[in-house]
């Protein structure tokens, strides 16, 4: 891409007349870039879409993610939208009712990937030398510990200190909560380790540019360089492996729900859904329904993310795109 | 420019035109990167001339053995190999599982029942030639006792007199122990009481016979020795951790004329899905344990031909802490067993031939028929409930039920009970009880600390005889884990022990289960395991099915390639 | 010197790395030997606790441990008890380094290219489906993934075996299924990488010049647009060699990943530790290699 707009090309009345008027501020630009951009929009609503879906869903469908009935394993039909699952409990309902769980999960882990991860390795990569070197080590000791055992140590030690203040405090809910609570910072606190390393890489990179070099020059500190200069040209990468680190992190709570350790049921997620509809993938018989729609509902998800974080990313960009 | 300059490089490379056009940076990088693949591919090209000969029986066992040491296994799945390997004084045939001779070819019983005399055979060879000798016997069984071997299962020997206090240090001299060796051809062992099922005890892996020779010279490490003797049907031909263990028909055997196969292979399966796939596609003959079934599928496997299920020594149930309130009241504990719709369990979730439990001990055990406890009754239920001060469920505590999660099979299953308990106790007794699902080890040692309220269980009967079951609940049972004690229940049990008359002992373990089940249940039964496999009859002969789920490999076959070529 | 200097690090890294995994493991409650039934005699448990040192204090355990590691041995596995951790990372190690690096492979060989085209082709077609491909890769478990290609290749079609680890057949579907899924991470990373270094300045300028797309893309603006793939292999590479839980229990492969699960959950102390010291290790030799890789990739890089 990159066709040059330098061109001979007669300029139309009215372009020139808008030319004159104040020019918008770079955020008002990048917005409208933004607007531009179709694919970016549709995926804003779609998002926007989902999370009034899941507020709202008790308005929506008439059946309870914990009503059990005989029905179990109904194909889709006019009244079970998702069909049915083993305990003939309404796929459409569950997988509404999880995706408040999974979108909390994501946000948490994109948190605090965003927060810790990219200023402990914007913050090593700038530095350099034995700050570097102790930062990334740190990364390494944590990267290298079982993730599995710190999350089972993480709650049970949590749950154990707590337990009585919880017991004294009565309540139901959150007491639940408070096991999910457990859960989002053993997921958060493997979720940061990666984006360090890469932004760590990319600001290597930047650091010795001319454009650095001569904010130095000119008598800039290194948090001034770091917000101004170095976090903005990262930002892309950034926000791509955010758009990568929400699916992981989903991923990885499927994939604690596939060992036993996850959600609690009868609490679901879109991850311990198709951690489920997993088990039903054999030559015999496929129960489809419950992995295409929890996937299928997961996977759109994801995509309109990405494709707003693309639309993000190429409207805000510091060097542009079109 | 840069083509010529290269030309005349000292790069021998440079030859090849398109080396050229790569851009130089690639050149350093190129050589880190293609080792990588290098690497690898060497790998595969080499191991592709280990061929071993193929096996003639492939079976799909559970997961990985955690040790082939019959002393220390406490896993069916590792068993079943330990018992291919090495033979006790009996063994259980393979249609009915009962006791039969092995190492020793007969046996005298003095008339009190507690003293067994064991003629051992003449030509019982160690798999490496040595004879079987009863200072073999004694050693083993004197091992399988020592607190140093650390065997979950030494308990198994402590119904031989002086075997628990010499295990517990309080008698030094071995020939205070009711294990003898009279000759070099005879056993004599001396039990504390009259043992209905010393018989089938002995052919248990804690009682098996292993080889002195080399567990004095390798210590732990001794299966890996090469020759490893074995008292068995087979040797150890090949022991590859998570891919296969491989028996060979053992020459030397007794009754190596029996042995229908010359290579079995057993792999560690942990997924059902993979156990079906790797049947469908005829890589594994056989598959058999009940967890490597997928339970979606138990409705549709259930009508082909090649699918068996049996009755199976197992009952799957859940434990009341008597302990603490609510549950220290025997009428609740009642009322929620009233609640409990076994039938709707076994129909919606499990969908095999799972009986519903109305009694603990299963169905089919050998000299007994159980006493039956009150089965699906809401209305009873209430009242119970009510009379305990709950009436509709009004003021009842917060209480949890506590069970596992786990990756693959059976495990799965606990959640899928829990959610349909809790219904049924919501439903019937308007009580809302909370699911706790916790990590394997942690659920195990929360169970023995008694921090639970109601936990899902499970029990699989070590040997064919009501006993197995009933003494978990004596109050000094370390399986007992409810806090409940009862000594009535206690004397039962012990007298029933001591009772020869095998009618009377039924009557007597009768009385017990009635206070275990309907007065006082502290524990509440659901179903009946039953036990699965599937192979293809036609092809596959010498698998019978019997309650304890025993197979003996050595009967096993495939038509076309027996040894007896049959 | 730089990266010597970080090779000798390597020693107290590991240090601290076995240390942190020793108490950790040892603080998540339940043990190695709690089990359904328990022994008949409280006796059993003590001689099993005493027999693996498990009744001493953590940093007597700790300081015999490393008395033990320093003879190269690792000690005995506490769920395999007729095994050393050794013997099984001898016998798992091969063939999960076998199967991670020729996904890593795969992943690389389909990311980079479908990364790099939806780059250069960005807004047109190719664009939107070389995405649609990539994003679906990463939101879709291995646990799905590997079934469905077994269903698809190896039952259906009857192509490919169907699980086990016999012959280089068999290699292709697990392969596959753990290249396909970090194939489409590396295709997001390298297409943000392109995209960025596409419109950085030595590109304009050479454009300007009049140097063809072609060699400008190819030859310049892909060695500095792969180095977020680059920064990213390092770790993967070494959750790759280090085998893969999901697809070694679904192929049934006997690899080292089943072992690093089971570990924790079984409280398999010895193989815990001794397994996080071996990944560790892959670890850091890896992330000094990518960081090499730097230097030869962005020559502006330099280390101190």
């Amino acid at each position: 891409m990159g066709e040059s707009k330098a061109g001979g090309a007669s300029v139309p009345a009215s372009q020139l007349v808008s030319s004159l008027a104040p020019p918008a501020s770079p955020n008002e630009r990048a917005w409208r870039r933004f607007r531009r951009n179709r694919l970016a929009r549709i995926s804003a609503w779609f998002l926007g879409g989902i999370v009034l879906l899941v507020l709202l869903w008790p308005l929506v469908t008439p059946h309870n993610p914990d009503m059990l009935s005989d029905n179990q394993f109904q194909p889709p039909s006019a009244k079970h939208w998702f069909g049915t699952d083993v305990h003939g409990r309404d796929v459409f309902t569950r997988v509404m009712y999880g995706a408040q769980i999974s979108l909390l999960v994501g946000i948490v882990g994109a948190g605090v990937s965003l927060i810790i991860g990219v200023t402990w390795g914007a913050t090593a990569g700038y530095v350099g030398g034995r700050t570097d070197n102790l930062m990334m080590r740190a990364v390494d000791i944590l990267y290298s510990l079982p993730s599995i055992i710190f999350v089972i140590v993480l709650i049970t030690t949590l749950e154990g200190l707590l337990k009585n203040w919880l017991a004294a405090i009565g309540s139901d809910g959150l007491a639940k909560s408070a096991r999910l609570i457990f859960l989002f910072v053993g997921l958060g606190a493997v979720s940061w380790l990666t984006m360090a390393r890469i932004v760590r890489g990319q600001v290597l990179s930047l650091r010795t540019r001319q454009f650095v070099n001569a904010s130095r020059v000119l008598g800039a500190g290194p948090v001034w360089i770091l917000r101004q200069h170095i976090i903005p040209n990262v930002l892309g990468v950034v926000i791509v492996y955010l758009t990568l680190t929400v699916p992981a992190i989903i991923l990885y709570e499927s994939f604690l729900s596939y060992l036993g350790l996850g959600i609690q049921p009868p609490m679901a997620s879109w991850g311990s859904l198709i951690a489920e509809g997993a088990e039903q993938i054999n030559p015999i018989r496929i129960y489809w329904w419950l992995i295409i729609f929890p996937g299928g509902v997961l996977v759109s998800t994801l995509l309109a993310l990405n494709f707003l974080g693309d639309g993000l990313r190429d409207a805000w960009d510091v060097r542009g795109g079109n | 420019m840069q083509i010529a300059h290269r030309a005349t490089g000292k790069n021998p490379l440079a030859r090849f035109f398109f080396w050229r056009r790569l851009p130089r940076w690639s050149r350093r990088v190129a050589p880190i990167v293609s080792s990588l693949f290098i690497l690898p591919s060497s790998f595969v090209l080499t191991s592709c001339g280990h061929r071993e000969p193929p096996a003639n029986i492939t079976i799909c066992n559970a997961n990985e053995p955690e040790s082939l040491d019959p002393h220390i296994v406490t896993g069916v799945s590792e068993m079943r190999i330990t018992k291919a390997l090495f033979d006790g004084l009996t063994r259980l045939e393979p249609r009915n599982a009962a006791p039969v001779p092995a190492i020793a070819e007969r046996w005298d019983i003095s008339p009190d029942g507690r003293t067994y005399t064991f003629h051992l055979r003449p030509n019982a060879v160690w798999s490496t030639g040595e004879p079987i000798t009863s200072a073999d016997v004694v050693w083993s069984w004197f091992r399988a006792l020592n607190p140093a071997t650390a065997g979950d299962y030494a308990g198994q020997l402590f119904y031989i007199k002086g075997a628990e206090d010499w295990y517990n240090g309080k008698i030094k001299e071995p020939s205070q122990v009711g294990i003898r060796a009279l000759d070099d051809r005879t056993v004599q062992v001396e039990l504390n009481s009259p043992l209905a099922f010393f018989l089938e005890l002995c052919s248990f892996p804690t009682l098996a016979v292993v080889p002195r020779q080399v567990i004095e010279k390798h210590g732990d490490r001794w299966l890996h020795a090469k020759p490893l003797p074995t008292s068995g049907a087979f040797t150890l031909g090949a022991w590859r951790v998570n891919d296969k263990v491989r028996l060979l028909r053992n020459p030397r055997y007794w009754d190596a004329a029996n042995t229908a196969s010359e290579i079995i292979d057993v792999l560690p399966t942990g997924s059902p899905n993979t156990a079906l796939n790797l049947y469908e596609t005829g890589v594994a003959d056989i598959v058999w344990d009940k967890d490597l079934v997928p339970s979606e599928l138990m409705d549709v496997l259930g009508k082909r031909p090649d699918f068996h299920s049996f009755t199976y020594l197992g009952t799957y149930f859940y434990r009341f802490n008597v302990t603490k309130p609510p549950f220290n009241d025997a009428r609740v504990r009642r009322a929620f067993a009233l609640a409990t719709d076994k039938n709707r369990i076994i129909s919606k979730l499990t969908k095999g031939a799972e009986r519903p439990a109305t009694h603990f001990v299963p169905e089919g055990v050998a000299n007994y028929s159980a006493a039956t406890a009150p089965g699906f009754d809401p209305d009873a239920a209430r009242r119970l409930l009510a009379e305990a001060g709950f009436p509709g469920g009004k003021g009842f505590p917060r209480v949890n039920y506590t069970f596992f999660g786990a990756a693959g099979g059976g495990a799965k299953l606990h959640g899928k009970v829990g959610i349909e308990l809790q219904q049924m106790w919501r439903d019937v007794l308007g009580i809302a009880v909370e699911l706790r699902q916790i990590e394997r080890k942690v659920f195990y040692s929360s169970q023995s600390k008694l921090d639970y309220d109601v936990s899902m269980s499970s029990w699989i009967g070590d040997y064919n005889d009501a006993n197995t079951f009933l003494d978990l609940f004596t109050s000094t049972s370390g399986n007992n884990r409810t806090g409940w004690k009862s000594d009535r229940y206690d004397a039962l049990i012990k007298e029933a022990n001591l009772q020869t008359d095998l009618q009377k002992r039924a009557e007597i373990f009768r009385l017990a289960e009635t206070i275990l089940i309907a007065d006082e249940a502290p524990v509440v039964p659901v179903y009946f395991y039953a036990g699965f496999n599937y192979y293809n009859d036609a092809k596959i002969k010498g698998i019978w099915q019997n309650i304890l789920d025993e197979h003996p490999m050595q009967y096993i076959y495939k038509k076309g390639r027996g040894v007896k070529g049959n | 010197m730089y990266f010597l200097r970080r090779l000798l690090s390597l020693i107290p890294l590991l240090l601290v790395i076995s240390f942190l995994a020793f108490v950790l493991v040892r603080l998540a409650p339940g043990g190695p030997f709690d089990r359904e039934r328990k022994p008949a005699s409280p006796e059993i448990e003590r001689q099993l606790q005493a027999k693996y040192r498990l009744d001493q204090p953590i940093w007597k355990q700790y300081i015999a441990y490393l008395g033990d590691l320093a003879r190269g041995d690792f000690g005995p596995s506490l769920k395999y008890r007729n095994h050393t951790v050794t013997d099984i990372i001898a016998q798992a190690l091969p063939v999960s380094l076998l199967l991670g690096a020729m996904a890593f492979g795969f992943a690389l060989g389909v990311g980079i290219p479908v990364g790099y085209y939806t780059a250069v082709k960005r807004g047109r077609w190719e664009d939107y489906a070389g995405s649609l491909f990539s994003i679906l890769m990463v939101c879709i478990p291995g646990f799905v993934i590997a079934p469905l290609l077994v269903m698809g290749f190896a039952i259906h079609w009857r192509l490919l075996p169907v699980a086990l680890w016999a012959s280089p057949w068999h290699a292709i579907l697990p392969v596959a299924a753990l290249g396909l899924f970090f194939s489409g991470r590396i295709a997001r990373l390298m297409r943000e990488g392109m995209l960025n270094t596409m419109q950085a300045e030595f590109v304009t300028a050479a454009r300007a010049k009049g140097l063809s797309e072609h060699t400008l893309l190819l030859k310049h603006a892909f060695r500095l647009a792969v180095l977020p793939v680059v920064s990213y292999s390092g770790p993967l590479l070494a959750d790759l060699l280090t085998g893969s839980f999901v697809i070694e229990t679904i192929f049934q492969i006997p690899g080292i990943g089943i072992f690093i699960v089971n570990g924790s959950l079984n409280r398999d102390y010895t193989m815990v530790v001794g397994l996080v010291i071996l990944y560790a290790t892959l670890l850091v030799v890896l992330n000094l290699l990518v960081d090499f890789l730097y230097t030869l990739l962005d020559p502006r890089v330099k280390y101190e």
